[in-house]
């Protein structure tokens, strides 16, 4: 059962990598939404990703992974039979997945990878699925292909105009707005300042947004407070509340600052890494 | 003693400490522990009392019930070997207790000795962590009759690693199921290294794998197994998942940076050992002045961590008076010989940040003590207009700990109570037959002991029940 072994690893694109892991019991139960703690070795941080596909057949799950700091980088050096130390989940509360008729499911950087299960599970619940995906640049663009096919109508931007739309996720949401079209729900997941504009985007017309909220996890039970997160003025632990919240009641300066926290000890960490 | 005429002497043998001023450097042991020769002394001055009808002796205060006269008796004739099994017959972790159990509300508030005028009760407690200390090397189990019955135990917490423990004992194939990847609950993450060194959590855990229990790791119950398929696979199950929920005041500012709940402080720096940073990837941040609210135990413990991991100046803001605080007293004595501030009859009110949204101040209130309340302690009120500010770096919130709402929320016909505790009868067994619970998770927030003390009962319980 403590085995998790890298089935698979693929670049997806500079700094984003895709893994199989074996994880048996978290497969069987994995829901779109939901997230695994991961700790690569007994020095290691526990760190929260999404698990983004699972097989119950092979016993696996998928996560996708940016490197943006000493863990994501350490874990990007691992190889196909390298071991895990520690996984743990699936964590959160799933994603409410239901026929709400049109759904817009917006992805950002790493983050279109990360709402890749929400868009098949909206599509397999009878949505008519919009889906819309920006990443900075062209060779920053990531699960084209899978998206497009689980999606109605689908859009690319990116913010240099190497690739589909020049400009942001949130200008493309806006025009559809703007063009009449109605919209019952809006998804959101990528940089927490995308899910802030898309936010404000959607706030004036009063459509539910829900956004899948990325704050410093510690256990992922519950048990520590460091995720936690200030919706509707009441203070919420992303872990076990969310990570899912509805947009428009969410505190985004907070959760940005709350991010940065430990951004002179990250910086060490980083540097330790570097030099070996 | 063996004429019965040696005069017995009134104070106990003082258990040698790390200096203060060396030990707010480090991370090690405070309390050094008894060697042969003083723990002989100690023993030599217990009465050899008998349990009789009416009158309470210092097993009476022992929740697991340890027969102390005998394991003193052991001690004086030095059969450590001895002594060690009669401890161990009641007490799964002894080591832990010894360091970590309110005695002077226990096992030594009833001892007969410490009653006369002046005297100290024998210290029980340095006992029973000497001769386990003492015995380390000699931990040898009889291979045991395995009966064909499965238990799955909830949580590697006391609760959970006793009632496994004493279930592996009486031969039932038992497994725990740990969420976090290591084993020991509070113990473990909570509890810091210079109060109870890592190492012997970890001997005591492997005293219990030697038992047969199976312990997995990295599984939350609720979410990586459902309740429902334990209670399916299993012949019984126990659940000793703790009160591991921080609480907070729900007061302005409380969220920002620099701002810990006891739990995330000392888990970064015990489970993660942020306090090696950078050698272990996990950070801490603590600045020169650090406050923390409260006056339990878990108060004194993040306070004193809080020196160790380089703060200049640690507070302690309590609401009440140090007569009224929750934490044992040798604690609050030992944060004091270290340093730390006590600011008495003071509550936060709000919290200020900078620009950069870091917390830099503590806006606080004078209070007093009214009337009783509830639980019997002067109620602390507010005394208008007395608001002062308080300069700090970082604020470590320590009011207390809720049960996880996990298991509760994920188990259909489970009883909970208006706490949230699960709700349990007088040998642990829950509304769901086959579902046992016990520690932290039935009583709220309670001690060490109490939880190994529940996971007892519902062993003994549990055994009853599967044995019908
Ligand atoms: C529920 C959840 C799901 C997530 N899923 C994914 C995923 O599927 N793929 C993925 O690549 N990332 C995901 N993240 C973010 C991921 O956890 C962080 O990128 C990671 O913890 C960074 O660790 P590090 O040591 O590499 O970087 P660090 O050096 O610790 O951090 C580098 C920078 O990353 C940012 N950061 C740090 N921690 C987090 C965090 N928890 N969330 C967001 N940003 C952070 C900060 O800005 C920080 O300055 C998720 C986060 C959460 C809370
Ligand atoms: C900082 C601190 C200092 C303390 N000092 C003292 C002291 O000096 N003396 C004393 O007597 N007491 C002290 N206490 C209190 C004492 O530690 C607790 O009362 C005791 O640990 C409770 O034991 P437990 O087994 O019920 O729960 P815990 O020790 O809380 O263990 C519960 C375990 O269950 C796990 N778990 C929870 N949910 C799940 C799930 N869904 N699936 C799987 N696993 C799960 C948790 O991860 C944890 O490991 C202190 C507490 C703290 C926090
Ligand atoms: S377990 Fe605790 S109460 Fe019992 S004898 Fe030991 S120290 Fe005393
Ligand atoms: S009550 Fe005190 S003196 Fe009497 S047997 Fe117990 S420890 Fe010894
Ligand atoms: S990560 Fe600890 S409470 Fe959410």
């Amino acid at each position: 059962m403590k085995n998790y072994d890298i089935k698979k690893r693929k670049t997806l694109a500079e700094n984003i990598k895709l893994f199989e892991i074996e994880a048996p019991l978290i497969a069987k139960n994995a829901k779109p939404g939901n997230f695994v703690i991961l700790r690569i070795d007994d020095h290691g941080e526990r760190i929260p990703v999404t698990i983004t596909d699972s097989d119950v057949e092979n016993g696996t799950i998928t996560i996708v992974v940016q490197e943006v700091g000493k863990t994501t980088k350490k874990l990007g050096m691992l190889n196909e039979g390298d071991k895990i130390l520690d996984v743990v989940g699936p964590l959160g509360r799933e994603t409410e997945i239901k026929n709400y008729g049109t759904v817009v499911c917006i992805g950002g950087g790493v983050g279109i990878a990360l709402i890749y299960p929400e868009i098949k599970a909206f599509k397999k619940a009878g949505n008519y699925v919009i889906s819309i995906v920006g990443s900075r640049t062209k060779d920053l663009m990531i699960f084209e292909e899978e998206i497009s096919k689980m999606s109605d109508e689908f859009y690319i931007t990116t913010d240099d105009g190497t690739k589909g739309r020049k400009g942001f996720v949130s200008d493309v949401l806006k025009e559809l707005i703007d063009d009449g079209k109605k919209i019952d729900i809006v998804m959101a997941v990528g940089p927490i300042i995308m899910m802030k504009v898309v936010a404000d985007v959607t706030r004036p017309y009063g459509i539910k947004t829900i956004v899948s909220l990325n704050p410093i996890m510690i256990d992922g039970t519950g048990m520590c407070g460091g995720c936690r997160v200030q919706v509707g003025g009441n203070t919420m632990f992303a872990c076990v509340d969310g990570p899912d919240f509805d947009a428009h009641q969410v505190d985004f300066d907070n959760l940005i600052a709350r991010n940065k926290r430990f951004l002179e000890e990250e910086k060490v960490s980083l540097e330790g890494l570097k030099n070996g | 003693m063996a004429d019965g005429k040696k005069k017995i002497p009134k104070l106990s043998y003082p258990m040698p400490q790390q200096d203060p001023k060396e030990r707010i450097k480090n991370f090690d042991e405070v309390a050094l522990g008894y060697d042969m020769e003083v723990a002989i002394k100690e023993a030599e001055r217990c009465l050899q009392c008998k349990r009789e009808e009416g009158k309470e002796i210092c097993i009476d205060g022992c929740p697991v019930e340890i027969d102390i006269p005998a394991f003193i008796k052991c001690i004086r004739e030095e059969r450590m070997e001895d002594a060690l099994n009669i401890i161990r017959e009641k007490n799964n972790l002894p080591a832990i207790c010894g360091r970590v159990c309110p005695q002077e509300q226990q096992c030594q508030k009833y001892c007969r000795l410490g009653k006369g005028k002046g005297r100290d009760p024998v210290s029980i407690g340095r006992l029973e962590r000497f001769v386990v200390d003492y015995s380390v090397k000699k931990q040898s189990v009889d291979p045991l009759k395995k009966k064909d019955k499965k238990v799955a135990i909830i949580g590697s917490g006391p609760a959970g690693l006793t009632a496994a423990g004493d279930l592996a004992k009486l031969g039932y194939n038992v497994t725990i199921f740990e969420a976090l990847h290591d084993t020991g609950g509070v113990l473990r993450y909570g509890i810091p290294e210079f109060r109870l060194p890592k190492s012997i959590v970890d001997r005591e855990v492997e005293y219990i794998k030697k038992l047969g229990v199976n312990i997995e790791t990295n599984v939350v119950v609720g979410k990586t197994i459902g309740m429902d398929e334990l209670i399916d696979e299993y012949d019984a199950v126990f659940v000793g998942s703790g009160a591991g929920s921080p609480m907070f005041m729900n007061i302005p500012g409380e969220n920002l940076n620099g701002i810990y709940s006891a739990n995330e402080f000392l888990t970064r720096i015990n489970l993660m050992k942020a306090y090696k940073f950078p050698e272990y990837d996990t950070p801490i941040k603590v600045g020169k002045v650090t406050a923390v609210i409260g006056g339990g135990n878990v108060a004194m413990d993040a306070s004193r961590c809080a020196l160790r991991a380089g703060a200049e100046r640690s507070m302690i803001i309590y609401r009440r008076t140090e007569e009224e605080m929750p934490a044992r007293k040798e604690e609050v004595e030992h944060a004091k010989e270290e340093g730390v501030e006590f600011h008495i009859l003071t509550n936060p009110v709000r919290y200020i940040g900078d620009e950069k949204g870091n917390v830099k101040q503590i806006e606080c209130i004078k209070m007093e003590l009214g009337e009783p309340d509830e639980s019997g302690r002067r109620r602390p009120v507010p005394i208008k207009g007395s608001e002062f500010l308080m300069d700090v770096d970082t604020v470590v919130v320590a009011i207390g700990n809720t049960p996880n709402p996990l298991i509760p929320d994920n188990t259909k016909g489970l009883k909970i109570s208006k706490k949230g505790t699960i709700v349990v009868d007088d040998n642990g067994k829950t509304s769901i037959d086959k579902v046992y619970a016990g520690g932290d998770i039935t009583t709220g927030a309670a001690t060490v002991i109490s939880a190994m003390g529940a996971g007892k009962k519902a062993a003994r319980a549990i055994d009853k029940f599967l044995s019908s």
